[in-house]
This record gives C-alpha cells, sequence and structure tokens, in this order.
C-alpha cells in the first residue's frame, strides 16, 4: 500500500486500493456473520414466549433460512444484501434499507455539525496556542485537552442533559431539548430540529476539539520553526504575514488527514451520543438491532461502517498526496 | 500502509521543543547505551537519518562487546531522572497510587458492603454523617463503597488489556517488523482488516455476544482489538532497527533470530512500548465504562465504573450524585494515567505522539 507516484497515478492507486478492499469487506462480511450467527439467537425472545405459536418461529426460521447449515446462509444474506437493499430483519421481517437510508441521513447532519465546529474552534485553538507557545493560553488549552481525552463523552452527555433540565425547570422555558430528533409538534421544522441537535453535537464536538487542537497546535509549531517561516522573517514581511499566508496553510496539511479519518469513523462512533439522547441515527439502529441478536440488521450496518472507513481512509491518504507534493515513494 | 506518513500524522508534528529531550549520541560523541536508541521512538523508516549519519551505531557495537548491563542501567537512569522532573505526571502518580490504594483497602474503608441494601437511608445526598461521601441509591446502597468496588473492577479490567495487548501487539510486530516478506504481509494485512471495522461497533458485538457480564472476558475481547496500534509502531521500529550495525554484528556473531530480536532489537523498543502500555489503561476504563453503560460490559451484581452511571441514570434528575461522582472518578483515573504516560513519552519516547479519543 503506497501512496501513488504522481500525475495520473492518482486513479491507478485508488483504483488499486478499491480492488484491494473488496477481498477485505467480503472476508470482514464472513467472518462477523458466523460470529454473530453462532453466538446469538434472535429467536430466544420469542421461544421463550408461550403466546407465539411453534407455527410461526417455525415459518420465520424458514424465511431467513435459519435451519440451514450458517455457509447457505450467508450465501442467502449476501443475496439479500446485494439484490434486495440488505433484505428484511429477521424478527419483525421489515425491510432495512429504507430505515438505514433515513438514519443515514439523520447522523450524517449530525456529525457534519459537530465536525465543523471543531475543525473551526481547534484550528483556533491550535494556531493560538502554537503562536504563542506556553503562554498561559497555551496551558490552558493543553489542560483542557487532557480533560478531554480523559473524559467519558457519555458521562458529560448524562451531565449536561441534567444541567439543561434543571436550567428549563427553573426559568420554565423549553429552549434546548435533551432527546430525540424532534418534538411532536412545532412551528418551524428546522428550528425545532436545531434546538434538538444543538446538545448533542455540542458534546460530540468538545471530543474532537481536544483531539484536533493538539494536531494542529504540534504541526503548527513544526512549520513556525522550519526554514521557509524563518526565510520569510529574514525577508521582513510582517509577524501576520508570515503565520497567515506562510506558516498556517502548510500547518493545516496534517489536519485534512486526521479530519478525513476522523469522519469516517464517527459513523460509527456517534453512537454513545446517539443513544443518550435517542437521536434516530445509525447509532442507536445498531443498539437497537444489536439488543434483539438480529444478524441481518447488525450485517447491513457494519457493512455500510465499514465501506465509509475504507473511503474515507482513502480520501485521507489522496488528499495527503495532492496537499504535500513531498509525499511521493516509489 | 505503514510506511507512509497519512498514516500516522503525528510522526511528523512532534513539537520541536520536545526533541531536544532526546539524548542525540551524534554531535557530542557520547555513546549511547542500548536501553534507548535515538529512533527508537520513531515510527517511519522514512523519517530516518540516513545511515552514515548516525555516529552513535559504532559505539553500539562497542557497548554490546563490553559492559552491557552497567551502560543500560545509566541510560534507564537518565529516563527516570526526566520523569522524575516532569512534575505533572509524579503527582498524578501519587494520586493514581492514593485511588487504587483505597481500592484496595475497600473493605477497611467503608462500614458498608457495596451491594448492602438499607431501606432507611434511600437516596441520601453526600454527607459526612454515616460517611455516605457519594450518597446512597434508590435501595439505599452506599455509593462511595460501590465506586470503590467498581474502581478495582475497572482496574482489574485495564490491567489485563493492557498486559495482553502489549504482547500481542509486541510479538505481533516483532515478528512482521523481522521477518518482512509474507510473513510481514499476512500479519499486517490481518491489522489492515481489524481496523476497516468499526471499533466500537465490534468491541459492543464481541461482549454482547461472547463477554457474558464477566470482568475478564470482557478485559480479554477488549484486548483483542486494542493491539493494533501498538503492532504497527513495533513493526516501524523494528523494521528500522534491523538494518542497524549493532543488528548486523549481533547476526555475524552468529546470535539466533530470537536472541537478535529480544536481546538486541527489543530493549530499543521499549520506549513506544511503555508508553503505549500506560496510555492503553485509560483507554481501556474508558471503553470498558462505555460497554458496562450500554449494558453489553460488565453485568451486575459486578460494580462497574460504567455500570454504577447506568444505574444512577434514571433518577438523575433527583440523585444527582448517582451519575456525577462514578464519573469523576473515572475522570480523575484517566486524567491522571494520560499525564503519567505523557511523563514517560517525555522521558522514554520523546518523537512519538498518539491521538487518544
Amino acid at each position: 500500500m503506497r501512496p501513488f507516484a504522481g500525475g495520473n497515478g492518482v486513479f491507478t492507486f485508488i483504483l488499486r486500493r478499491l480492488l484491494y478492499s473488496i477481498p477485505v469487506l467480503i472476508a470482514a462480511s464472513f467472518i462477523i456473520f458466523t460470529f454473530v450467527s453462532i453466538s446469538g439467537d434472535p429467536l430466544t425472545g420469542l421461544r421463550l414466549n408461550p403466546h407465539v405459536r411453534p407455527a410461526t418461529i417455525h415459518h420465520i426460521e424458514e424465511r431467513k433460512h435459519l435451519d440451514k447449515p450458517l455457509i447457505v446462509q450467508y450465501g442467502y444474506w449476501v443475496k439479500d444484501a446485494v439484490f434486495h437493499g440488505f433484505g428484511t430483519t429477521v424478527l419483525g421481517d421489515e425491510p432495512i434499507g429504507p430505515d438505514l437510508t433515513r438514519v443515514f441521513g439523520n447522523t450524517l447532519q449530525l456529525i457534519v455539525a459537530a465536525e465543523l465546529i471543531s475543525i473551526l474552534l481547534a484550528i483556533g485553538i491550535g494556531v493560538y496556542s502554537a503562536v504563542r507557545q506556553y503562554s498561559p493560553f497555551d496551558y490552558t488549552a493543553t489542560t483542557f485537552s487532557f480533560i478531554g481525552f480523559s473524559t467519558p463523552i457519555f458521562w458529560l452527555a448524562l451531565i449536561a442533559q441534567m444541567l439543561v433540565i434543571r436550567l428549563n425547570t427553573a426559568t420554565n422555558t423549553h429552549f434546548l431539548f435533551v432527546s430525540q430528533l424532534n418534538s411532536s409538534t412545532y412551528t418551524n421544522f428546522w428550528v425545532d430540529r436545531l434546538e434538538h441537535l444543538i446538545l448533542p453535537v455540542c458534546i460530540l464536538a468538545i471530543a474532537e476539539i481536544a483531539a484536533f487542537s493538539r494536531y494542529m497546535r504540534a504541526s503548527m509549531l513544526e512549520v513556525i520553526n522550519s526554514d521557509y517561516v524563518r526565510t520569510a522573517r529574514a525577508k521582513g514581511l510582517s509577524e501576520r504575514k508570515v503565520i497567515f499566508k506562510h506558516a498556517f496553510r502548510n500547518a493545516l496539511i496534517p489536519l485534512v488527514t486526521v479530519v478525513a479519518l476522523n469522519f469516517g469513523a464517527l459513523f460509527g462512533g456517534a453512537i454513545v451520543t446517539e443513544t443518550i439522547f435517542s437521536l434516530d441515527g445509525m447509532g442507536l439502529y445498531f443498539i437497537h438491532a444489536l439488543g434483539d441478536r438480529d444478524v441481518y440488521p447488525i450485517m447491513a450496518w457494519l457493512m455500510v461502517t465499514a465501506v465509509i472507513v475504507i473511503v474515507f481512509n482513502l480520501v485521507a491518504d489522496v488528499l495527503y498526496g495532492l496537499l504535500d507534493p513531498r509525499i511521493r515513494y516509489e | 500502509m505503514t510506511e507512509q506518513i497519512p498514516d500516522d500524522p503525528q510522526a511528523s508534528g512532534a513539537t520541536p521543543e520536545e526533541r531536544p529531550a532526546v539524548p542525540e549520541g551524534g554531535p557530542t560523541g557520547r555513546p549511547l547505551g542500548p536501553g534507548i536508541h535515538p529512533h527508537a521512538g520513531s515510527t517511519d523508516p522514512g523519517l530516518q537519518a540516513p545511515p552514515g549519519v548516525d555516529a552513535s551505531t559504532s559505539a553500539l557495537e562497542d557497548i554490546e562487546r563490553e559492559g552491557l548491563e552497567f551502560k543500560a542501567r545509566t541510560q534507564w537512569q537518565l529516563a527516570r531522572r526526566r520523569f522524575f522532573r516532569h512534575k505533572l505526571a509524579m503527582a498524578s502518580l501519587v494520586v493514581l497510587f492514593l485511588i487504587f490504594l483505597a481500592a484496595l483497602l475497600a473493605p477497611h474503608l467503608t462500614p458498608y458492603k457495596f451491594d448492602q441494601i438499607n431501606l432507611n437511608d434511600i437516596g441520601v445526598g453526600p454527607t459526612l454523617v454515616g460517611r455516605h461521601f457519594f450518597g446512597t441509591d434508590q435501595l439505599g446502597r452506599d455509593y462511595f463503597t460501590r465506586v470503590l468496588y467498581g474502581i478495582r473492577t475497572s482496574a482489574r479490567v485495564a490491567l489485563l488489556v493492557a498486559v495482553l495487548s502489549t504482547f500481542i501487539g509486541t510479538v505481533v510486530g516483532a515478528l512482521a517488523g523481522y521477518y518482512r516478506g509474507w510473513v510481514d504481509n499476512l500479519l499486517m494485512r490481518f491489522v489492515d482488516l481489524l481496523l476497516t471495522l468499526p471499533g466500537l461497533a465490534i468491541l459492543l458485538t464481541a461482549s454482547a455476544l461472547l463477554g457474558q457480564g464477566s470482568p475478564y472476558r470482557v478485559g480479554i475481547i477488549l484486548a483483542l482489538l486494542f493491539w493494533t496500534p501498538l503492532a504497527r509502531v513495533v513493526r516501524g521500529t523494528f523494521l528500522s532497527l534491523r538494518e542497524k550495525e549493532f543488528v548486523e554484528a549481533a547476526r555475524a556473531l552468529g546470535a539466533s533470530d530470537k536472541r537478535i530480536m529480544f536481546r538486541h532489537m527489543l530493549p530499543n523498543s521499549m520506549g513506544p512500548i511503555i508508553v503505549n502500555a500506560t496510555l492503553v489503561i485509560a483507554e481501556a476504563i474508558l471503553i470498558e465504562a462505555v460497554l458496562s453503560f450500554l449494558g453489553f460490559g460488565i453485568q451486575p451484581p459486578t460494580p462497574a465504573l460504567g455500570a454504577l452511571i447506568a444505574d444512577g441514570e434514571t433518577s438523575m434528575q433527583t440523585f444527582w450524585w448517582l451519575v456525577t461522582f462514578p464519573g469523576l472518578t473515572i475522570v480523575a483515573i484517566c486524567l491522571c494515567v494520560n499525564f503519567i504516560g505523557d511523563g514517560l513519552r517525555d522521558a522514554l519516547d520523546p518523537t512519538q505522539r498518539r491521538l487518544r479519543a
């Protein structure tokens, strides 16, 4: 796995990486399918329920081929995944595709907002920390990012919920909401959505800011101490020009990679935030599927997320090569 | 994937002011002991100085032949002195020691058992009366006691994860970096596969289906997914170390592969390994808390910090202390571990930085 050599090598590189990820995905899907199937029975609840007739259970088993050998079950799953939009859930026979599309859109709103806020703030904090290295601001930012690394996000979310509810009761208002994406009644859909999203977006952004600002600071420090910045200063450019025209742009390059990788990972990583705020997103969908031990939605979710991770890893590598011409091996 | 910079932006992002902390053998001509090699921390062979520049390597050969033990000790002493000078890390070490001591002495510190129900003291707030420092829950159980026992569980899981994942990561990375070729390809493709999967989801699936609420099972599952970053770091270190003259010398003297790997190369890679093991403890505590909170980790009656927060969630509007104190405990432990890790990195491995999410 090497970055492209340059020029039209970009497309060869992308193609090679995409082709390479196909066997990886197939292997991963088979391993997970086997693993989920042999270790959990989605019908346990139904079997224990005296009101469910054995015929019903038998019918589900037949419909999902649960009585067949594992490899045959996997074959049926692949067929469903490819031709029928991941098929239907084992338990309710509900189509997975439409549900997944809906939660995907909701998660997208959440993480794009969180990512935008955290990038902007982290760049500001990181650059200022680096320019004023060892200043009180720098020390404060460092301390806060350490606290950010060490705080469980779910706990922070709960504390925030608790405080907002207290605030709402104390002031008898309903400015912020602590769960779900929309109220049952609203005057303006998007204003209502915004009021629901502010809290989860902030919580999600806090962890990102802690990580990104450290990267930005380190990267900016490296650039500030490099030769061409010294040259720029020696030429007599104003400090402002040196920092923003020469140093800042180049310091952004490593951050691009980190953000791209992180964006891919967040689709799976927003699980906790979505669960606590009961947001109808990818994470909550996964938790419900996992609670049901329902192999079809679990598999669908994992496949979609794995593809996103692969794509964003690729984006990160390609962007890095495009932005920094020094990174050309071979 | 490993040999390119995009995979490891931190390697290039190491702040310059931290660099002088590395004892560079070159300019002064002072030989470096085998304890820490100047490049031991770098994960990227592409960033290495060209072979001719490194003046310390010939000196290393001399040390290999002469008193290896003595020189190694001085090098570790230097690292120790650097660590002791890191005030924040030292303070954290003391605080962490006190926290764990309190957890160990839990039966002597509180008059309650962690599952002792007391219906006369339901929902008592944090108070010194009756030594309910963290209050009591819906069943009148003392939360200070439960948190202390929760620390025990979390610490046990975290240590298991740290030891196991460090072992697996080191062995896999060493084999891949030393033998290269098909061994490297096979192992690293497997690492790629593990990294392709969404980590938290896989952990949740695995502990939901296999964990069965036992701390040891949860610890093993975490370790099986936590070793991959270390394997990449160790592989990178080994890839560059195997080209060094002291390894060549050892080979020329007829040392076996095993001896070269574990006697010559491993001690030179200890810096990043130790730092990684420390930071894994903090990560493991955080992830275990998430798993237990979501109900897929450690199950009651075993008290775990994440599960304690989950227990308190239902009544957090009336009994705010049930959520607040277990969480603060996690923050305190992880903050200490991260500061210690930072101090260790400055002392042992100043070129490496990594993302902790």
